[in-house]
This record gives C-alpha cells, structure tokens and sequence, in this order.
C-alpha cells in the first residue's frame, strides 16, 4: 500500500502549486455564480406556484456546486492518455504496482487537491455575501461532509474507469469532449436536479451521476432528511463499487489482449 | 467527427435553458422561443469570431517563442497576419446549435424568413461577431504587457457569452450598465431583439443601429492593438 500512498502524496504536492491559476479560476466561479444567481432570482420571481426546491436552497445548491466544482468527473488524465497513445504506458505496468489501483490513487488526488483548495474561497465568500445557507442543521452538515467524501471516492472510480476505456479508443478525444456536459448536466451542476421536469426524476434517481454533487448538496439544505442520509451513503459506496468492480475487471481484459503503441 | 461531438456538447448546455423554462415558463416577460432568438443570435456570432479568432488565443504563446518579430518584419499589417494564421473550423458546431435554436425560435414566433426580422437578425449576428471578436484582440493584446491573467479575460468572453444568452433585463442595473456600456453585449444582441419583439420601446429602425456598437468595439480593440504594437519588446529568440 505504501506505493500507492507515495503517488499520491507526490502528485498532491505538486497540484497545491498551481496557485495562480486557482485564483484566476475563483473569480471565474465567483462572476458565474452572480450571474447564475441573478437568473434564478428572475426566473422564481415570476413563478407563483411553488416550486421542488426554494430559492434559497437553489441558491445554496449553485454555490455548493461552484465550491466543489473541481470534484466532478471531469476530464481524462493528460498525462495518462499520453502514455496509452505512445505505448510508454508500457513502463507503467512494470512498475511493481497494480495499474488499477495506480490510476485511481491519481484520479483521487487529482480530484482531492484542487477541490480542497479552491472551495473554501468561494464557500467563505458565498457564504457571507452571497446568499450561500448555513446547513439546516448540525445533522445535515456532517452528513453533507461524508457524502462529499463520499462523492470523492465516486467521481475517482468514474475517472479511472474512463481511464481504462483508453485501451480501447487509444485517443481520447471523443470521451473527452462528451464528459464535461454529461457530469455537468447529470450531477446537477447546469441546473438543480430537483427543478428538472417530473417525468425526468426516476432517471435521475437512479444516475450514479447524482451522488457526485446533488446528494452532498440535498443533504446539506435538508432536502434528504439527516435520517435518511445512510441510504444515499449506501447509494453512493453501491456505485462506487460497482466501477471499482467494472474498472479493474476491464483493466485486466485490457492486459490480456491489448497492443502497445509505438516503439 | 470532433466537430460532431462539438456541436452535441453544445446541445446539453441548452438543456440547462429548456430544463429551466419547462418549469418556470417565463422570465421577465420574455418566453423560451423569444429568449431563443437571444441565444440564438449571440451564440452564432460568437462561433463566427472563435472560427477566425483561434491564432488570437494562442498569440501569448507566440510572444513567448519570439515569433511575434517574424510577423514585423513582414511588409503587413502583424494584426491581418495573426488574424489569418489560424481557422478553426471546428467551432462552427456552435454556430450550428445557435443557427437551429434561432430557427425553432423564429418558427414558434411565426416569423418568415424574408421579412424585417431577417433585415434585423443578420446584422445583429454580425454586429456580435465584432464584438467578441474584439475581445479576441484585447485579451491577445494584453500579452503584450502580461504573460498571465489572460484567463480573467475569459470572464468577458465566454462569461459575456453566458451573461447575453438571456434577456439583458434580467440583470442588475451595475451589470447592465457594464454591458452596455463597456462591453455593449446587450447592444448586439439584447436590444436588437427587444426592439424586434416590441420588448423595449425603441422604433424598429433602431434595431439596425444597435449593433453598430460591436463594429465600434471591434475598431477601439484594433486601435489598442496597434497601441501594444507600437511599444512592443521583444523578448528575444
């Protein structure tokens, strides 16, 4: 295990230097997230019935959103697509370390040191000027915290199985491009899940998508009742597991059968 | 194929708006096919300046390696050289999206096709396309003077993009007034279509000045370009 913990100790290292971006990037969200938020408020001015979620609480979900935006399954490892398309990926494999459990102990601190470092900022902000809630209650704030633990670990398996995908389609460029609006879209970063149309709720239920950001979120205002949080848990780790589960079992397909690129 | 993917990827960013309409209907007075014809028109003039702008994102790279000076030694215009070095064909899914939602738009509207509406439509396409093609220059000419902070630019670009998608009124008076007056995004696509939709009280004839405040924009951009030109060092190669 101690490999694994190195890399990702190394690669976390290194992302926490990229400090001159994360402020360009956080006043990025920050104008989103006003100009989102004026949206809002002008499309629930007009509403008068009521509607699945308050504004309040779809203002809180917008800025949770924005905090924890870098914990979405976004894209694919640069670097890892390079070494699939050059066949160095050879020199990965190796290494007296399991490919699988490379990938993913990289996907996660990918995941793990930008979101930490770039959500305070906006939380702090949001919070005090911006319409951002406190959590309904302590309850909810700690369930808030698991999930989004949680929701790491999620969007990691979701990555690597991506990753693993590229032994298949050796660029990426397709998966590249459909990945952002799909996570965006179905984690409800583009608009609340909650206000999607009713017809649209049982699929979106059931996405593993949701338990990237719109679970933490609805936990967070109360939403999903603090009593009810150990089934969304339960929903989460199930999804998890089962890309664990798809990623490893591709993974070793892929060592069986594939080519390598390149000299 | 990547431009398939492109113009797909695209398409999901318009569920956002749809998901948002099938529920609240309206926002401030303005229904979806009306909000359509916004959207469509600032979307396809956008993609028109991405399409021609593309060297104009890369040009800090090109301040970095010193192949900027090749540019002046040549005997034209380092603006018209840039401008031409690059065409991203690839963007035109964008215009594509916007072209096919200002479609269902103007048919859900029962607008014809030649009519007053196209008079005012294309010029105010154009008009964006000049805009944000401007803005290309600008934050193309700020590597003149800096190697970084290009992305808050972005903020007025793709962030000028969203922020025009809707309806101008639904916005604070601060952010309109940016808008309008710094940016004149509002000009190019808002108000040519509010005066169109009887939204804003300006006689029709109007329509067809508003996004003469793009053209100008882009002029003020060229002339701050020359600017950087003008006091340009090199950084050697």
């Amino acid at each position: 295990m101690n490999g694994y913990f190195a890399i990702l100790n190394i690669r976390v290292k290194m992302l926490f230097q990229y400090r001159a971006a994360a402020f360009a990037a956080i006043c990025t969200q920050l104008f989103w997230g006003l100009i989102t938020v004026m949206i809002y408020r002008a499309f629930y001015a007009g509403s008068e019935t009521s509607e699945p979620i308050t504004l309040g609480q779809t203002i809180t979900f917008l800025w949770l959103g924005q905090s924890f935006l870098r914990i979405l399954p976004w894209t694919v490892d640069k670097e890892i697509e390079a070494q699939v398309k050059n066949g160095n990926v050879a020199y990965e494999l190796v290494r007296p370390l399991h490919l699988y459990a490379l990938w993913f102990a990289r996907a996660f601190a990918h995941l793990a040191a930008p979101t930490a470092m770039r959500c305070a900022p906006v939380l702090i902000l949001a919070g005090l000027f911006l319409g951002l809630q406190a959590p309904v209650s302590l309850a909810a704030g700690l369930a808030f915290f698991v999930s989004v633990i949680l929701a790491f670990f999620l969007s990691s398996s979701i990555v690597t199985l991506v990753m693993i995908s590229l032994f298949w389609t050796i660029s990426g460029e397709g998966i590249k491009r459909m990945m952002p609006h799909i996570t965006v879209l179905l984690s409800g970063m583009v608009v609340p899940l909650p206000l999607f149309p009713g017809w649209m709720q049982p699929f979106l239920s059931f996405q593993p998508f949701r338990g990237v950001m719109d679970i933490p979120c609805r936990l967070y205002t109360g939403v999903i009742p603090a009593a009810e949080a150990v089934y969304y848990f339960a929903f989460q780790i199930a999804w998890t597991l089962f890309f664990i589960w798809l990623g490893r079992y591709c993974a070793h397909r892929a060592m069986k059968k594939f080519v390598i690129q390149g000299g | 194929m990547l431009s398939t993917s492109y113009l797909l990827g695209t398409f999901i960013d318009i569920v956002g708006i749809w998901v948002l309409f099938d529920r609240f209907k309206m926002v401030k007075g303005w229904t979806l096919p009306e909000v359509g014809l916004v959207y469509g028109v600032i979307h396809m003039g956008f993609a028109i300046a991405e399409v021609f702008s593309r060297a104009f994102d890369q040009f800090d790279q090109m301040i970095k390696q010193g192949e900027f000076d090749r540019l002046l030694l040549r005997p034209l215009s380092p603006l018209f050289q840039v401008a031409v070095c690059e065409v991203q064909i690839m963007r035109i899914g964008r215009f594509v999206q916007g072209f096919l939602v200002l479609l269902w738009s103007a048919n859900t509207l029962s607008f014809s096709l030649f009519s007053v509406h196209t008079a005012i439509l294309a010029p105010s396409v154009l008009g964006t396309a000049a805009l944000f093609y401007g803005l290309f220059v600008i934050q193309a000419t700020l590597s003149f003077w800096t190697t970084e902070s290009l992305e808050l630019m972005n903020i007025t670009t793709f962030g000028g993009l969203q922020v025009g998608q809707y309806p101008m009124s639904i916005y604070s008076k601060m952010l309109r007034l940016i808008f309008t007056v710094l940016i004149p995004i509002s000009c190019v696509a808002y108000y040519p279509m509010a005066t169109l939709l009887q939204q804003e009280a300006y006689p029709l004839w109007f329509a067809l000045l508003f996004p003469l405040a793009g053209f100008l924009f882009l002029y003020l951009a060229c002339k701050l370009w020359s600017l950087g030109v003008a006091h340009y060092r090199s950084t050697g190669n």
